[in-house]
């Protein structure tokens, strides 16, 4: 694992990739710092930082995009695939080193608060905690990035893909307030998600029965639910895929100073979630 | 050392492997050999992890592929169609990379990439980066990759294809000096190659194996006789009158040349040795004989014939099972 970690951080820095998204990053960054912080007098880090969310979307499909589909384009993942090394540090080891990429400017930002500081009052805790969830939202991404490139085999369609999604999500408290709220079509939409997911369970494992009786379950539960506490689906839609809206954890910080515990642990669910799933495409990709 | 048994892999409705079985032992090199798209590289990279089998397993020293992955990859060097290189690398940190991720300790690393690239001839390039080598160079790093760590099976995909006649001939050099301490498989479609470097021949086709034998049993085993090409100044039916009278003659045909030579081809039966009662006959009767040349089946036909047509390699498995019990009972007479 170690030696994939240590090859990919350096070939980042090497195919310059990692040094751009580095350099607009913290450009991006200052711009704002300089506007906000130092010379209109603001005196929250954290409020700049919310302005820097824009340029993940752009940035972290940039370092995610070549990750496994460049791998699968020029046969290098015979090598990986075929060393003494298992599937999970072999993802690990490359997540890994994209997390390091996004790390390095998120580390540069820590020195951002002191230099408020120095000029008079600073909120230190707020800035901190900003800077790390910041950090933990970019590992989000990248996770769904990586996802995404052990998906296909064009980089081009990764970046497409991942940016798109990134995207979707960055916007998606507007797109939910088109959502409908009544019961009736809460049921069709927990139905229409459920498929989804047996959808991809069939795709994974092949076996229609498993598939079959999960959806048989789960609509005959839903259906039953509706029945006896329809309440319980007013609203629903609007509350279960607001949790989409990822940012909104870290908005919250710097707009409200408020940290959400429960968004932070979202977070990390998604990302081994995620990693989960890029194990489970590579292998699935063996199997065919 | 490696038991691939009822091995299947589907794509979909195309089974590119069907129901293969086949052992390999120690210290041998084995040649896969069959035309493109027979199923080899599919073969290969099942036994060596990279893909999954539809049915069936790979044994390598006991340990499954599928089930203990690790400690039988650990087994294996590979060594692709394609050779598995970063292009921004050097061949030395490419190297370095390598020999990690192949868990070989830390002390001992060192020396065994300059081992390695000596071996294959890369001391002088060790500091350009992949990408400005040239096609011989490169396929030589992946040679190098498979190598180092000196695993016990070097699984080598098409090693030669693409290199000049003289970079073919070092690779062949260098399968043999591997051959001594490692078991050596290489797959190939060309038949001199696997016939001067081999010592096995799995031959193929469609995804099956439709023989397994030394080069030398393979084409002894195809057709039950030998054929004899004779030329002589006599007319054709003067030579049929002469050859009748020899034994061992299965069957004759005639071809009067232009320039009053007649062209016969005899077929002896098998295990006989008739030249030289053929040599007396002419001679009996005063007829000189121009030429009188053996004709031996060689591994072209073997391949061409067990490859292009389904009846002719049940019948080559027929033939060998044939030849087992009959030499088994050659030993129980002894």
């Amino acid at each position: 694992m170690l030696a994939i970690y240590k090859r990919e951080v350096r070939s980042y820095f090497q195919s310059m990739v990692g040094c751009v998204f580095v350099a607009f990053l913290i450009a991006f960054t200052g711009i704002y710092f300089m506007a906000y912080n130092l010379t209109a007098g603001y005196p929250y880090f954290s409020y700049t930082l919310s302005g820097t969310l824009i340029v993940f979307i752009v940035g972290i499909p940039l370092i995610t995009m070549r990750s496994f589909s460049e791998e699968r384009k020029n046969k290098t993942d015979q090598l990986l695939l075929t060393a003494p090394v298992s599937l999970w540090k072999v993802v690990l080891g490359k997540y890994l080193a994209m997390v390091t990429v996004i790390g390095i400017p998120n580390v540069i930002f820590c020195a951002f608060p002191l230099i408020i500081k120095a000029q008079g009052t600073a909120y230190l805790k707020v800035d901190y905690i900003s800077i790390g969830v910041f950090f933990l939202l970019g590992c989000v991404y990248a996770a769904i990035g990586m996802f995404l490139s052990a998906l296909t085999e064009s980089q081009m369609i990764a970046f497409i893909s991942t940016f798109g999604i990134l995207l979707i999500l960055y916007l998606w408290n507007g797109i939910l307030s088109m959502l409908p709220s009544s019961a009736v079509s809460g049921l069709v939409g927990v139905l229409i998600i459920l498929t989804l997911i047996v959808v991809y369970i069939y795709q994974m494992t092949g076996n229609i029965v498993i598939a079959g009786v999960i959806e048989a379950v789960g609509v005959i539960a839903g259906v039953v639910v509706y029945f006896v506490k329809s309440s319980l689906y007013e609203n629903l839609l609007t509350k279960m895929l607001g949790r989409l809206a990822l940012a909104d954890v870290f908005t919250d910080i710097t707009s409200n100073s408020i940290v959400d515990i429960t968004g932070i642990a979202l977070y990390l669910s998604l990302i081994v979630v995620f990693v989960f799933l890029t194990v489970q495409a590579i292998q699935k990709r063996r199997w065919n | 050392m490696i038991e691939v048994k009822n091995l299947v892999k589907k794509y979909g409705n195309h089974t590119a492997v069907d129901h293969l079985n086949f052992t390999i032992e120690e210290g041998h090199v084995y040649g896969f050999l069959g035309p493109n798209g027979a199923g080899k590289s599919t073969t290969m990279n099942i036994m060596t992890g990279y893909l999954g089998a539809t049915e069936g397993e790979v044994l390598i020293n006991g340990h499954d592929i599928l089930k203990e992955p690790e400690e039988a990859k650990k087994q294996i060097g590979y060594l692709p169609e394609l050779p598995p290189l970063y292009m921004e690398m050097t061949v030395r940190e490419y190297l370095e990379f390598v020999a990690e991720l192949k868990g070989i300790a830390k002390n001992k690393r060192e020396e065994s990439i300059n081992e390695v690239e000596k071996m294959v001839k890369i001391w002088e390039v060790e500091n350009r980066l992949i990408r400005n080598l040239s096609k011989g160079y490169r396929q030589r790093v992946g040679l190098a990759q498979a190598v180092l760590g000196f695993p016990e099976i070097i699984i080598l995909d098409e090693p030669s294809v693409g290199l000049d006649p003289k970079q073919i001939i070092e690779i062949r050099e260098l399968i043999r000096q591997l051959a001594t301490k490692h078991t050596v498989i290489l797959s190939s479609h060309i038949l001199a190659e696997v016939r001067e470097v081999c010592d096995y021949i799995l031959i193929i086709s469609k995804g099956k194996l439709v023989a397994s034998d030394t080069p030398e049993n393979l084409e002894r085993n195809l057709g039950d006789s030998d054929l004899i090409e004779i030329e002589t100044k006599a007319s054709p039916d003067e030579v049929r009158r002469i050859l009748e009278t020899v034994d061992g003659i299965r069957s004759i045909s005639t071809k009067h040349l232009e320039n009053g030579i007649t062209w016969a081809q005899v077929q002896e039966k098998k295990n006989t040795d008739i030249r030289e009662k053929i040599f007396q006959a002419f001679a009996q009767n005063h007829q000189p004989l121009l030429k009188l040349n053996p004709l031996q089946v060689s591994l072209e036909d073997v391949f061409m014939e067990l490859t292009q047509s389904d009846r002719a390699a049940e019948e080559y498995a027929e033939k060998a099972k044939k030849k087992e019990t009959e030499d088994m009972k050659d030993a129980g007479d002894l």
